[in-house]
């Protein structure tokens, strides 16, 4: 290798694998910059966020229970004689996101900044994009944080299927995805509140549509597992949902340890034994769907899936078919081992020599100019409205599918404006004392091109020679 | 005490946290053809799956209540004829019907079957007839065949670019934010240091281009529009007070989208989005979370209405989405991915008409698949039909460049 090639793949390694450099980092890469990445997998997962500490079930349960005294509150006052106030779900829902969710994205925006392992962070924001749970609904606002560090964070270097089955059990998906409610249409649940209870010659207690509800269901199949054409049927997700029944969480009649924590409720659960792409499953409980998950996990389909959408994330908007070959095989061998299909990608030739043409998101562009200028982020009140305006609004993917990471996404006019007005803002308020021309080498090292580093050399102020490398179409790309 | 008066940009990136977003392709007023040159269409697309029997609720068909459950909307409906009505959220589309200028297509959809919003929203928006049939959307196409007849510029206004414009033809974007400065080097800078980058070069300049035109159409709106005195909603404002602000940013929405393509050099075609139709849990009839983002869809075509003024009468809009819902509620107060669904047709071009497409009406054994209400019309037969008649698209073009591989979706006709 020579001394040039080199000097390239230590910028790429913290460039495309990590979230860009911070001064220095592309000099620490440089004498192996394969094993730098190498270095960062470890079994026992990704880093954590620092958070208060509150469990997902914690932050479900304070939510039921802020909305029942609201509701108590209300019917005090309509008793009094005043007017009732109507509870407001969205102003309720911004008062927890600045407090709850506005401190785990800051912590997550913190972590990305500062952290010496931001391959294994770029790793772990991958998967909690795969399996995107969105703030977008009143009851996921204040659980994504949580989700992250419960069900997706320990396991990104483990293996795929528990990666599967932590995801797909945890609260905050089974809300996000209304999995929750999902109730078997002939389970004793749907009976008792169909009919009363039985023999007490009660009234039906239904006060709202209760039966099953196949979005989890579909979106395991489709965004999760085996994709869109891995050849399941409309029969294949509704039976699929039917095993799903029962698998929820602790609500408020279930005082204690489970409230607001994951449950199976037996008595949800439909009976019967289901196929699902052509395997009978015996009829059960919990086991049920989890022998179907497992098989998920198992299916060529799946490794094929996300493979493809790996590859497609780290090196290009096409990926080079002979790296998702690379990956699938890695992944089959291992029997879908996250950490060593990660251990494949830094090691494929075709990772490090495709060209650096992967356009930033909002969210990685935001990370990689505080990487650049060795600062901490902002807080929350002004890091929310930069990426609303550049399209990624915190923890509020548009929908199941995630964010998407292509530049065909991100890359539009008024997107590239709006990136310059951020470039100006930020360089504009960052305290830097350092020649921009230094900036510019730590940030891009040998990935900088001679123009970038003409125009930047040529600005007329720190600020402005700051604000041309971090719009330099290098810095746009990783 | 200090009044606070949001100033339009503000209420519009009140609008940009509602999930509005907005795109524009421009085609200046060039054509050989004066009238031609004036005629202008608006692509809506709502995206996740917008439910047709809300949307416009056969109230008349014998098996709509039973079916609905509590999702059945029954008097609250605004009627349109014996068999439907319109959703009581969509009151300015209703005025609308009445006085000729807004259709419904009651069982429409893509040549998709598939039930996933990710390939049925390309499908909509490539205008291929199945999943991964084209790369480029269907209106860049249209706006590229467009070209080769007159100069046609490309607009798109959204913080990310949608499918449906994306392909050969440049296309511009905008959305709400403080504006340039234009006073400022950078841009300038940045053009020189772009000069040899294919992707950033092209949008920079046209994001640029756009910046103006945007200063220019909210100069032209002027500060006296009534909307730009509307206080922010107090803390503890109700619901109601939430939805009506959330209304009123979608109508300002609208009127800024008006308000470009009036100008002398603003866009003649326009797609516009809106999201979270996904309904699974907790829908609700006449009020609730489906009414509430169908108000917010009134309010984008009430602004697009009265913005336009003297133009509305060269204008069609047309409103779309991925798939419909299941006919029958779920078990959880909702509904889950369907197939047809309704779409609408507005403008003071229409031709007064009644439904677009026939009925299947929602008998057991009329459901597609025992569970949805079952498409009659393919949605590129309708896309076609305002191609065709109303932007003077040759027929040729449509079949084998637009919309290729679709001859057998014949194009709706005598809909302008």
């Amino acid at each position: 290798m020579t001394l040039a090639d080199q000097d390239l793949k230590a910028a790429i390694a913290v460039t495309r694998f990590g979230l860009g450099a911070r001064p220095g980092e592309i000099a620490t890469a440089r004498p192996d910059p394969q094993g730098f990445l190498l270095a960062q997998i470890r079994r026992e997962g990704a880093d954590a966020a620092p958070s208060n500490g509150e469990t997902s079930a914690q932050r479900i349960a304070a939510l039921r229970e802020f909305q029942q005294e609201r509701r108590a509150e209300r019917a005090e006052k309509t008793a009094d004689g005043q007017a009732g106030e109507t509870p407001d779900p969205v102003k309720m829902a911004q008062n927890l996101l600045r407090k709850d969710t506005g401190a785990d994205f800051t912590a997550r925006v913190t972590l990305a900044a500062a952290t010496v392992a931001s391959f294994r962070e770029r790793w772990a924001l991958f998967w909690a994009n795969h399996f995107t749970v969105s703030a977008t609904k009143l009851a996921t606002a204040t659980v994504v944080g949580p989700f992250e560090a419960e069900a997706i964070r320990p396991n990104v270097f483990g293996r795929f299927a528990d990666l599967l089955a932590a995801a797909e059990s945890h609260p905050a998906m089974l809300l996000y995805l209304d999995q929750a409610q999902s109730i078997g249409p002939n389970s004793q649940a749907a009976e008792f509140l169909q009919r009363g209870r039985p023999g007490s010659g009660a009234q039906p207690v239904a006060r709202r549509a209760f039966g099953l509800n196949e979005n989890l269901a579909r979106e395991i199949l489709e965004l999760h597992t085996v994709g869109v054409d891995g050849g399941y049927s409309q029969t294949d997700v509704t039976e699929f949902a039917r095993a799903m029944t029962g698998v929820s969480i602790g609500g408020l009649r279930d005082q204690g340890q489970a409230f607001g924590a994951p449950v199976f409720r037996a008595v949800a659960h439909e009976p019967g034994a289901r196929t699902i792409m052509g395997v009978r499953y015996a009829e059960g409980g919990r086991e049920q769907s989890g022998a179907i998950l497992a098989d998920l996990a198992r299916k060529p389909e799946t490794a094929r899936f996300v493979c493809g959408k790996i590859a497609r994330h780290f090196v290009a908007d096409d990926p080079p078919p002979a790296l998702v070959e690379r990956l699938t095989k890695a992944w089959a061998s291992s029997n879908g081992d996250l950490g060593r299909v990660a251990q494949a990608l830094v090691s494929a030739p075709e990772a490090w020599e495709t060209p650096q043409e992967k356009f930033k998101t909002p969210y990685e562009f935001i990370v990689s100019s505080y990487r650049a200028a060795g600062v901490r982020p902002s807080g929350f009140q002004k890091l929310a409205p930069i990426l609303i305006a550049l399209g990624q609004k915190p923890f509020s993917a548009p929908s199941p599918k995630g964010w998407p990471d292509d530049a065909a996404s991100w890359a539009a006019p008024d997107a590239i404006v709006k990136r310059m007005q951020y470039a100006q803002a930020f360089t504009a308020v960052a305290t830097l004392d350092r020649d921009p021309k230094d900036l510019a080498q730590d940030a891009l090292g040998a990935r900088l091109s001679p123009d970038t580093a003409k125009a930047v050399a040529r600005a007329e102020s720190r600020p402005e020679g700051f604000a041309l490398l971090l719009m330099s179409p290098e810095f746009q790309r990783r | 005490m200090n009044v606070h008066v949001p100033t339009r940009r503000g209420l519009l990136a009140t609008a940009a946290g509602f999930g509005l977003s907005l795109q524009v392709v421009a085609v200046p007023a060039m054509a050989a053809d004066p009238d031609l040159a004036r005629r202008k269409v608006i692509v809506v697309i709502c995206r996740g799956g917008m439910d047709g029997l809300a949307v416009a609720p056969p109230i008349g068909d014998p098996d709509y209540r039973a079916l609905r459950g509590i999702l059945a909307l029954n008097d609250a409906a605004l009627p349109l004829d014996a068999t439907f009505g319109l959703h009581p959220s969509l009151a300015a589309t209703h005025a609308l019907a009445k006085a000729g200028e807004a259709r419904i297509a009651p069982a429409i959809a893509t040549p998709d079957r598939a039930r996933s919003h990710f390939e049925a929203q390309d499908v909509l928006e490539t205008g291929a007839g199945g999943v991964y049939g084209a790369t480029s959307g269907w209106l860049n196409r249209a706006v590229d065949a467009l070209s080769a007849h007159r100069k046609v510029e490309a607009l798109s206004v959204g913080a990310t670019a949608p499918l449906i414009l994306r392909g050969k033809a440049q296309a511009a974007s905008w959305s709400p934010g403080r504006a340039v400065d234009a006073q400022a080097r950078l841009p300038g800078l940045l053009q020189d240091l772009y000069r040899n980058d294919p992707l950033l070069g092209p949008a920079l300049a046209r994001g640029l281009a756009t910046e103006t035109l945007a200063q220019s159409a909210m100069a032209a709106m002027g500060p006296e529009a009534p909307n730009m005195t509307a206080a922010p909603p107090q803390p503890g404002a109700t619901p109601q007070a939430r939805q009506q602000q959330g209304r009123e940013a979608a109508r300002e929405l609208g009127r800024t989208l008006a308000g470009f393509m009036r100008e002398p050099a603003g866009p003649q075609v326009a797609a516009l989005s809106l999201d979270s139709f996904d309904t699974h849990a907790n829908q609700g009839a006449a009020q609730g979370q489906l009414a509430v983002r169908l108000s917010y869809l009134d309010g984008v075509l009430d602004g697009i209405h009265t913005g336009l003024g003297p133009e509305w009468k060269n204008t069609v809009v047309l409103v779309a989405t991925e798939f419909g819902r299941t006919a029958r509620v779920n078990g959880t107060g909702g509904t889950d991915h369907g197939t047809a669904s309704t779409a609408l047709l507005l403008g003071g071009a229409l031709k007064p008409g009644g439904i677009i497409g026939d009925w299947p009406g929602l008998k057991a054994q009329a459901l597609f698949e025992g569970r949805d209400v079952a498409p009659t019309l393919d949605m590129r037969g309708l896309f076609k039909g305002v191609l065709a008649d109303h932007m003077g698209l040759d027929r040729t073009v449509l079949e084998t460049v637009v919309f290729p591989g679709s001859a057998a979706a014949r194009p709706v006709a005598a809909l302008v």
